[in-house]
């Protein structure tokens, strides 16, 4: 039975057989179709990269307005393409340990408050100079100097003092921070010559690709560096290219038709008619961004936790994973933490969907009966206007006298979200516990969109930074997730699944919750079989 | 002066201020709208810092009248300016764009206006019978359906089932120009759909309403056929209001498909002009404007101009 199943998988990484046929095959062999998959997936790996050819995206999330400045970049196109010329000091593995990029190595102190990164030698960039600890300073300074106008601006607010020391790239912070490395990780820190202070767009970089053509909103196109110094990883085809394909069908029917071999966002209510499309798969995986609904602590009738309880207690979670998410993803539990972080405490209790609860708490809150607005938006995250009105039913049947506002999608983001006391969000997940806590939940944070400012909270939050003993880390960190679950102005109902669709012509894909097709990076780490 | 001359030199004058008053119109509208570009542009991840920096840079701390009497001190030069979102030259990509869309257009235009005047005619000619009512009714359908469902409906069957054309509709410069009309197959078809019905109802109506007159009743008793009294006697006279609605909907062809753009995800204006308005890029918002404004008003002066021309009794106004 083996040697059969290995000649038919076999044939599949050949293309001489769809992978549909292979796991239909497999169970009639008796075997289960998760195991037939993995098999499939070792079968590609022994064959190994094929070079060559052309891999071509059709990716959502594209304007004419993008530009290749890695620190405006705020939407998907303009990552792919970041990820195609350029590299970080780090990157987060899919299994959420450090890989290795521009820096060969990295140690901190014990007190987490000094870091240093040695640089690797003789990396060149596009532009035929090697790349120096010069060049990762300067970088870092263009994102975090007065003058910055990076989205990265923010994770670098802790760092007092960088440095150059020979080799060595060193960062100090103000207090102690275990996870500074992971920060290095972020797409908007691409390493640019002299830190791209002259001209941050040129699209230099020591990634695996040069730009060889670039249309913002319509398309982009790479060819393969030949002196890429980790070739036997990244950048298998010869030339990349990315479709901006905005519209849903259109991505849908480029991947059907074969003018593309992969795509981002598929929309849930489709994925599943797409997946018996016989020509290609889909692939969700579970990540960490989670659609929310987000209450001002601060702001009347939300300054009131037994309010924000029964809201808690009166959204159905069940339903909103099945309705709109179609099954692609998961509950919450109003903490923005879940299973695919490091150091995640399993054990605190998932709360339930309850009208009694709910009433009970309203009941306590003493609010006077007066309407509660809930503002939402389609652009808020795919389906926020049907979650919102989900939302009200139930919340409805609880006694709770929700009222929903629709807002246009034009303008939410600047007047509607982070500015109005309730309305539907998204977020997209960080690497690490202490990224996802910090960005939105300290008191001093920019996006701080509940206004959850309490002091307690954030010695913990500072606490379990410096802490080296994972234990212990793990031990604050459950507590402050609890903490936020039962008093923050947070309503999670749902983690939503990264969901893509790649041709089965497409070799070296995995899962990796860190962000959409390999967290951005399958254009330039997967290859076509039949190239 | 030849009163021909004498009125494309005022319509001209006048067209002149009415792009002027639409550039003021663009303007304060973009500046009405929620948010700017620099909020806009760093979306969600914006911190204050990044965002005073980026006005700063922008020059978004002038005020709006500054920035656009600066703009149009630019324009009178011939200086479209830079986008505010990523620098690029707006000359340049208006360009590419701008001929893009026109090519959309021409084709789109060369198979559905005489298609839509010869239907019209055959519907005169076979006026309440079956082939009239089959012509009405199929392009009143196509007109009634949305036009991004038409597009998925043929995307359906042309090019996934059938794979005959593409699906999506990008072209480029290195592309030839059979390779390029391949890619725009489907969107043309759509856009053909779309606009035969209005050119095909209003050459029907124009006719019928000529055929009415005492002269096509007098052809007729002299013994002409019918297809040549249409020809000859009933069309001429039907011109100005088919030239009409041929410019309108040839000014829809350039302007309006910014829906057959999305679906087709074809790189012509339509979506550079969404993309920046939804970015608060004034000086791309004006210019696209401006070319749009400038394609209507000359469109329509043409239509004026042929109308005169085909009848003599406009030629002389008392």
């Amino acid at each position: 039975m083996n040697d059969q199943l290995k000649h038919l998988s076999e044939r599949v990484t050949k293309g001489l057989m769809t992978r549909r046929e292979f796991v239909g095959r497999a169970a009639a062999l008796g075997v289960t179709a998760a195991v037939a998959n993995s098999m499939l997936a070792t079968a590609a790996k022994a064959e190994g990269p094929v070079k060559g050819g052309t891999i071509k995206i059709g990716a959502s999330g594209g304007e004419s307005t993008n530009t290749q400045d890695p620190a405006l970049t705020a939407s998907e196109v303009p990552l792919y393409n970041l990820r195609h010329w350029g590299e970080t000091l780090v990157d987060v593995g899919a299994d959420g340990s450090l890989e290795m990029r521009m820096a060969e190595s990295v140690e901190g102190t014990a007190d987490a408050k000094k870091w240093v990164f040695k640089i690797r030698k003789g990396i060149p960039f596009s532009n035929g100079k090697d790349m120096t600890p010069d060049d990762v300073l300067m970088t870092m300074q263009r994102h975090s100097n007065e003058d910055s106008q990076s989205g990265a601006l923010g994770i670098m607010r802790g760092i007092e003092n960088m440095a150059v020391d020979g080799d060595n790239f060193v960062v100090e912070l103000s207090t102690g921070n275990a996870d500074l490395p992971y920060l290095m990780a972020d797409y908007h820190l691409m390493i640019q010559p002299g830190g791209g202070m002259d001209n941050p767009g040129a699209g230099i970089g020591t990634g695996p690709y040069t730009i060889e053509f670039d249309e913002p909103g319509v398309r982009h196109g790479f060819k393969r560096r030949d002196d890429y110094w980790d070739s036997e990883n990244r950048g298998h085809a010869e030339f990349s290219e990315q479709l901006v394909l905005n519209d849903a069908t259109a991505r849908t029917a480029a991947l059907q038709s074969g003018q593309v071999h992969m795509i981002n966002r598929v929309d849930p209510k489709v994925a599943g008619l797409l997946d018996r499309a016989p020509n290609l798969t889909v692939k969700s995986v579970a990540g960490r961004g989670h659609y929310v609904f987000i209450m001002h602590v601060d702001t009347a009738p939300f300054d009131n936790n037994e309010l924000r309880l029964a809201l808690k207690y009166a959204i159905n979670r069940e339903e909103m994973v099945d309705k709109i998410l179609r099954g692609y993803g998961s509950i919450g539990n109003d903490m923005p933490i879940n299973g695919s972080y490091p150091l995640f405490d399993d054990t605190i209790p998932q709360r339930e969907f309850s009208l009694e609860k709910a009433a009970e708490h309203y009941k306590k809150s003493g609010h006077d009966g007066s309407p509660i607005i809930l503002r939402t938006a389609d652009g808020a995250f795919p389906g926020a206007v049907d979650a919102a009105a989900l939302f009200q039913q139930s919340a409805q049947a609880a006694g709770i006298p929700l009222e929903i506002k629709r807002e246009p999608n034009d303008g939410y983001w600047s007047e509607v979200w982070n500015v109005q006391p309730f309305c539907a969000s998204y977020w997209g997940g960080r690497p690490v516990q202490d990224q996802m806590y910090s960005t939105a939940y300290l008191s001093t944070a920019d996006w701080n969109d509940t206004r959850f400012k309490v002091p307690e909270f954030d010695e913990m939050l500072l606490a379990a930074r410096a802490e080296i003993d994972e234990a212990k880390r793990k031990d604050i960190y459950s507590k402050m997730g609890r903490m936020l679950r039962d008093e923050g102005g947070l309503i999670l109902p749902m983690f939503n699944d990264f969901v893509g669709a790649i041709g089965n012509n497409v070799g070296g894909y995995y899962d990796d919750p860190n962000g959409p097709l390999m967290n951005n990076k399958a254009p330039i780490k997967c290859w076509l079989t039949d190239a | 002066m030849h009163p021909i001359v004498k009125l494309v030199a005022q319509r001209l004058a006048l067209g002149l201020l009415l792009l002027f008053a639409a550039s003021i119109l663009i303007f304060a509208g973009t500046s009405i709208l929620p948010g700017d570009v620099a909020q806009q542009i760093l979306g969600q991840a914006a911190t204050p810092e990044a965002l005073e920096n980026l006005r700063r840079e922008l020059g978004l701390n002038e005020p709006a009248v500054t920035r656009y009497f600066s703009w149009l001190g630019g324009i009178l030069q011939g200086d479209l300016g830079t986008a505010l979102t990523n620098g690029r030259d707006i000359a340049e990509s208006l360009s590419s764009r701008l001929s893009n869309t026109l090519f959309l257009a021409f084709w789109a235009a060369v198979i559905a206006v005489p298609l839509a005047i010869f239907l019209g005619l055959l519907a005169v000619r076979y006026k309440d019978r079956w082939p009239d009512k089959i012509i009405s009714g199929v392009t009143l359908t196509t007109i009634s359906i949305p036009e991004f469902m038409i597009g998925y409906v043929l995307i359906y069957w042309v090019s996934i089932k059938w794979g005959m054309f593409s699906s999506v509709a990008i072209i480029n410069d290195s592309m030839t120009l059979g390779q390029k009309l391949n890619a725009i197959a489907i969107p043309v078809m759509v856009l053909t759909l779309v606009v035969l019905a209005h050119m095909m109802r209003m050459t029907r109506a124009a006719i019928l309403n000529v055929m009415q007159s005492a002269y096509i009743e007098t052809a007729e008793l002299k013994g002409l056929g019918m297809l040549k009294i249409i020809r000859k006697h009933a069309f001429p006279n039907a011109i100005a209001p088919i030239v009409n609605v041929v410019m309108l909907n040839l000014a829809y062809l350039v302007v309006g498909v910014v829906v057959v753009e999305v679906v087709f995800a074809y790189p012509g204006m339509g979506q550079y002009l969404v993309d920046h308005v939804s970015k608060r890029d004034v000086p791309v918002v004006q210019a696209c404007g401006l070319i749009f404004a400038a394609v209507y008003i000359g469109l329509n002066l043409i239509a004026d101009i042929v109308s005169i021309l085909a009848n003599p009794r406009l030629r002389h106004p008392k």
